[in-house]
Order: structure tokens, then C-alpha cells, then sequence
């Protein structure tokens, strides 16, 4: 195994994760679920190609700027579809990202099914750890601050968040641009990593997969995103020996973890500093506390 | 200080409430009973807007009330759903916080937290405790010390006493006089009638959609068909 391999893994991870880390925001502290964040990635990363290599921008701004028009399109499509109930919400973003692919892969422009070829490599394991970093602090952020309350509030109890005076459909909203803002970052981030985009990649499997992470990790916990998204990238990897059986194992592995711990790998706990010095035996003022909690 | 005029509400194609028209003064406690399927959680959730109505109107101290909950809130009405609905994975505090939502006012709200905690020691001591792990009592405390949290005028209780033990039945309704005492006007939905009427100040009985009696709480305890429906008591000489 040389290096240039372990590298494509590791920014392969990282850009799942800024996914993972955005759907988690939807689908763990919103509660709502998304088959559709392929679309938005997809979306991301065709502006973002698209502004630095016809537009000529920068890097870095058109990733962030393709981001931002995954954003404004969720916008769009949350004013038509968050008024709906749970499930229906969810056949509905299925749609959309099965729709923003078809869309893709009959406009000529971008190349069409053919795929957009010659990206010029720009990203390397320091971007995508910077994204990275930017991307938990942001969250951890929002999740800590009376913002991240009121959405958790709208997971737990819709109804009780509205009657306390939440507006409920407005979080819910804001919910989902931070969520498509992050799907299109990773989605720029995987363009100008593989040099190469094809609608094909932003498939309803690539919504599943991101789902699974987000669930797989424990709903509501940022540190579980991280760690599943991490572990559902690298554990095909290291599978590859094993050739066709290869997503048979790995269906297996995901099936047999979600028996043995339902409520996902960190089950709505955070790995905090404090955690860890417990876990470690070093004793801790007021352990008990250390956020979120049990489930 | 409440007026709710006419007012006709509709589940799909069923008629929920025919013309419902009350009236709840300033510092009263107002109770509504009734049996199942009555229309009094109906009536409730329309005035906190969780509910349309199609007709009708609801004037809240001399004004139209607007239609979307959180602003609803904001005029200074909350309701403490039936169920209680408390958010399970939060701690008590975040819960009761969260009750703050609309208010900025920092001075206020600790002044409020420790009002809550006044009425409700329990609370106080499981504040750190995740609200899912509470007892069905302790979870209407906290349901009705967060709707308190948003500081309203007027509070719309819906089966507070729902599934609770007898004690906690009597707790419960010895605080919603505390509250009444703290100047807070209440709209009370019960099953209990009994324990309602006995509470409050005036009272609406509601049958299929519409108010069919009306009075001082001390008159509908003793009104012969009251008693027959809803208190289990058997009149024998009905005038």
C-alpha cells in the first residue's frame, strides 16, 4: 500500500464526512429525513467547476460559492416540500435528487451523461482537512447555541415547539440550506478531487449511503458523523481483497453493528475531552454531565 | 380578555366545532368540559393556531389574534399541549429554557426559571436530568413550567391530569390556582370535571361542537344535567 493510495482514502473520507456532517444537522438534530443530498451535491459541484474553470474564480471561493447555490436551490425546493409531513417529505427530496440528476445528464453543457472531463486537480488531504475543521466548528457551534436547541426541539416534539412559540417550518428551512450548503462543498470538493464529474456519481445510492452514515453514527451526535463517515469509507477499502464479495461483507458489517447498538455508533453522545479522561480513569469533576447524555 | 366568537373548525369533512362562541376574563380561571370528542382540544389548539378555523373570530385583549403559533406566543398566549409533550432528550433545564424561547430579556427569564422552581421543587432537582426519565407527573410539571417560562398572560391547559395518579391530580390542580395567584389568566380543558369546576372561576360545557351550558363554576357543579353526564351522579328529582 503506498502513500498516494492511503491519501485518496483519507480525502475521500474527509469529503464524506463534510456530507455526512450536513445531513447529519438534517436528519439528527432536525429529524428529518433525505434521500436526496446527492442532488445537492451534485449541484455543488457542477457551479463550483463550473466558477473556476469557465468563470475563472479561485478555488477555494468557488467551492464555497457552489456550496451557496446548492443552498439557494434548497431554499427553492424547501419552500415547496417542508411543509409536508415527514415521509412525504422524504419521497419528496428522493425525487428532487433523482430529478437533478436526469437534468444533468441531458444538459450539454456541462457534458452531459458523457461527464465533464479535464477538472484540474486542486484538492490535497490539508484542504480537505481544512474544510473539515471549519466544518465540525461551524456545527458545533450552531448545535450548542439556541439555534441548534429549537431544531432539536423540532426533532423531538413538533408540535410542543410550535405551541412554546418555535417557529418550526423556519428552522426547518434553515435546517436544510446549512445541510445542502455542506452536501455542495463536499460535492465541489469531489470534482476538483476527481477531475472528472458524471451525474451518474450523484445517484439515490449516494443519498443512502450518506443516510446510512448519518444513522449508522448515532442520530444526533456530531463525533458519531465524523467517526461513521470515516469508518464507511475506509471499511470497503480495506475490503478490496475480498473482490465481488466485497459489498456483501459490508453490507453484513452494517447490518450486524446496527443489531448490536440500534442507537448507532455514539447513540446521541458527543466524544468530549472529559469523556475520554473518564474512559481513561483519570478522574473528572461532574463526569455524569458531559453532554447530551443518554438517549 | 379572551373573545372567541362564532367559531367553526373543521377535521377534513367532520364539523368540529359548530359556532363555538366564550369568554374568558382577566385573572379568571376558565374551564371547559365535556365528553370525548366534544370539540374542547379543538377549541384550544385554534386559539393557539395549531388548529384552523374556517369561521369566526378570536380577539385577544381587544385585538385580532393572528394565526401562526409562534406568533401567537409572542401576544402572549401558550399552551401546555395535551400529553405534555416535553422534549424526552433534553434536560429539564434546556426544556424549561427552551419554554424562553421568544424572550430576550435575560433579567426576566432567571427571575421566571426561579419562579418555576418555586412551584415546582421537583423540577429543581432533576434539572440536569434528561426530561424522558421523568415520571409521568413530573413531566406536566415540566410541560406547564415551560409553557410558563415564555411569561404569558394567558395559559390554555389541556388534560393536565391526564393518566395521573390521584396525588398527583390534587398537586397538580393546587398549582394551577398558585399560577392563577401569580396573575395569570388560565383556559382549562379537563376530563376531570369534577376537579375542574371545583377550580375554576366560570365554565363551558361543550357537546358535538357547540357550548350547551354556561355559568359560574359553582352553578354548573350543582346544575342537575352536570352532574348526570359528567360527575356520575344520579339525580333523582330533575327539574
Amino acid at each position: 500500500m503506498n502513500w498516494f493510495y492511503i491519501e485518496g482514502v483519507l480525502i475521500l473520507a474527509g469529503i464524506n464526512i463534510i456530507a455526512v456532517l450536513g445531513l447529519s444537522l438534517l436528519t439528527g438534530f432536525t429529524g428529518l429525513f433525505s434521500f436526496g443530498h446527492a442532488g445537492f451535491m451534485a449541484i455543488g459541484a457542477y457551479s463550483a467547476v463550473y466558477f473556476g474553470e469557465r468563470m475563472g474564480l479561485p478555488f477555494a471561493v468557488s467551492v464555497v460559492a457552489g456550496g451557496l447555490v446548492a443552498g439557494l436551490v434548497s431554499l427553492f425546493i424547501g419552500r415547496l416540500t417542508l411543509k409536508l409531513k415527514g415521509d412525504y417529505f422524504c419521497i419528496a427530496t428522493l425525487g428532487f435528487g433523482e430529478a437533478i440528476r436526469l437534468v444533468l445528464d441531458n444538459v450539454q453543457v456541462f457534458g452531459g451523461a458523457r461527464g465533464w472531463p479535464g477538472i484540474p486537480l486542486k484538492v490535497d488531504l490539508v484542504t480537505v482537512t481544512i474544510f473539515n475543521i471549519v466544518g465540525i466548528l461551524f456545527l458545533m457551534f450552531l448545535i450548542n447555541s439556541r439555534h441548534g436547541r429549537s431544531m432539536i426541539a423540532v426533532r423531538e416534539e413538533e408540535l410542543a415547539a410550535k405551541v412554546i412559540g418555535i417557529d418550526t417550518y423556519r428552522y426547518k428551512v434553515i435546517s436544510l440550506f446549512i445541510s445542502a450548503v455542506y452536501a455542495g462543498i463536499a460535492g465541489g470538493l469531489l470534482g476538483y478531487y476527481l477531475t472528472f464529474l458524471q451525474p451518474k456519481l450523484f445517484g439515490l445510492q449516494k443519498s443512502t449511503e450518506y443516510t446510512i452514515m448519518v444513522i449508522f453514527g448515532g442520530i444526533g451526535s456530531i463525533s458519531g458523523s465524523v467517526l461513521a463517515a470515516f469508518i464507511l469509507t475506509v471499511l470497503p477499502e480495506m475490503l478490496r481483497s475480498f473482490a465481488v464479495w466485497r459489498f456483501v461483507i459490508y453490507g453484513a458489517a452494517v447490518i450486524f453493528i446496527m443489531i448490536a447498538r440500534p442507537q448507532g455508533l455514539m447513540g446521541g453522545k458527543e466524544i468530549t475531552l472529559k469523556g475520554i479522561a473518564g474512559i481513561l480513569g483519570i478522574p473528572g469533576r461532574n463526569r455524569k454531565t458531559a453532554r447530551s447524555g443518554e438517549v | 380578555m379572551l373573545e372567541i366568537k362564532n367559531l367553526h373548525a373543521y377535521y377534513g369533512g367532520i364539523h368540529a366545532l359548530k359556532g363555538v362562541g366564550i369568554s374568558v376574563s382577566e385573572g379568571e380561571i376558565v374551564t371547559i368540559i365535556g365528553a370525548n370528542g366534544a370539540g374542547k382540544s379543538t377549541l384550544l389548539n385554534a386559539v393557539s393556531g395549531i388548529v384552523r378555523y374556517r369561521e369566526g373570530s378570536i380577539f385577544f385583549k381587544g385585538k385580532p389574534l393572528p394565526r401562526l403559533p409562534h406568533l401567537i406566543v409572542k401576544r402572549g398566549i401558550v399552551q401546555v399541549p395535551e400529553g405534555r409533550l416535553i422534549f424526552a432528550n433534553l434536560t429539564v433545564k434546556d426544556n424549561l429554557m427552551l419554554g424562553a424561547y421568544l424572550r430576550s430579556d435575560k433579567e426576566g427569564i432567571k427571575r421566571d426559571l426561579e419562579k418555576v422552581y418555586e412551584l415546582f421543587p421537583r423540577l429543581k432537582e432533576r434539572e440536569k436530568q434528561m426530561a424522558g426519565t421523568l415520571s409521568g407527573g413530573e413531566q406536566q410539571m415540566l410541560a406547564i413550567g415551560r409553557g410558563l417560562m415564555s411569561n404569558p398572560e394567558l395559559i390554555l391547559l389541556d388534560e393536565p391530569s391526564l393518566g395521573l395518579a390521584p396525588i398527583m391530580v390534587e398537586t397538580i390542580f393546587r398549582v394551577i390556582k398558585d399560577i392563577k395567584n401569580l396573575g395569570k389568566t388560565i383556559l382549562l380543558v379537563e376530563q376531570n370535571a369534577y376537579k375542574a369546576l371545583s377550580t375554576a372561576d366560570s365554565a363551558y360545557m361543550l357537546e358535538q361542537g357547540r357550548v350547551v351550558k354556561s355559568g359560574r363554576a359553582a352553578d354548573l357543579i350543582n346544575d342537575p344535567g352536570v352532574k348526570e353526564s359528567y360527575l356520575g351522579v344520579k339525580v333523582n328529582n330533575r327539574s
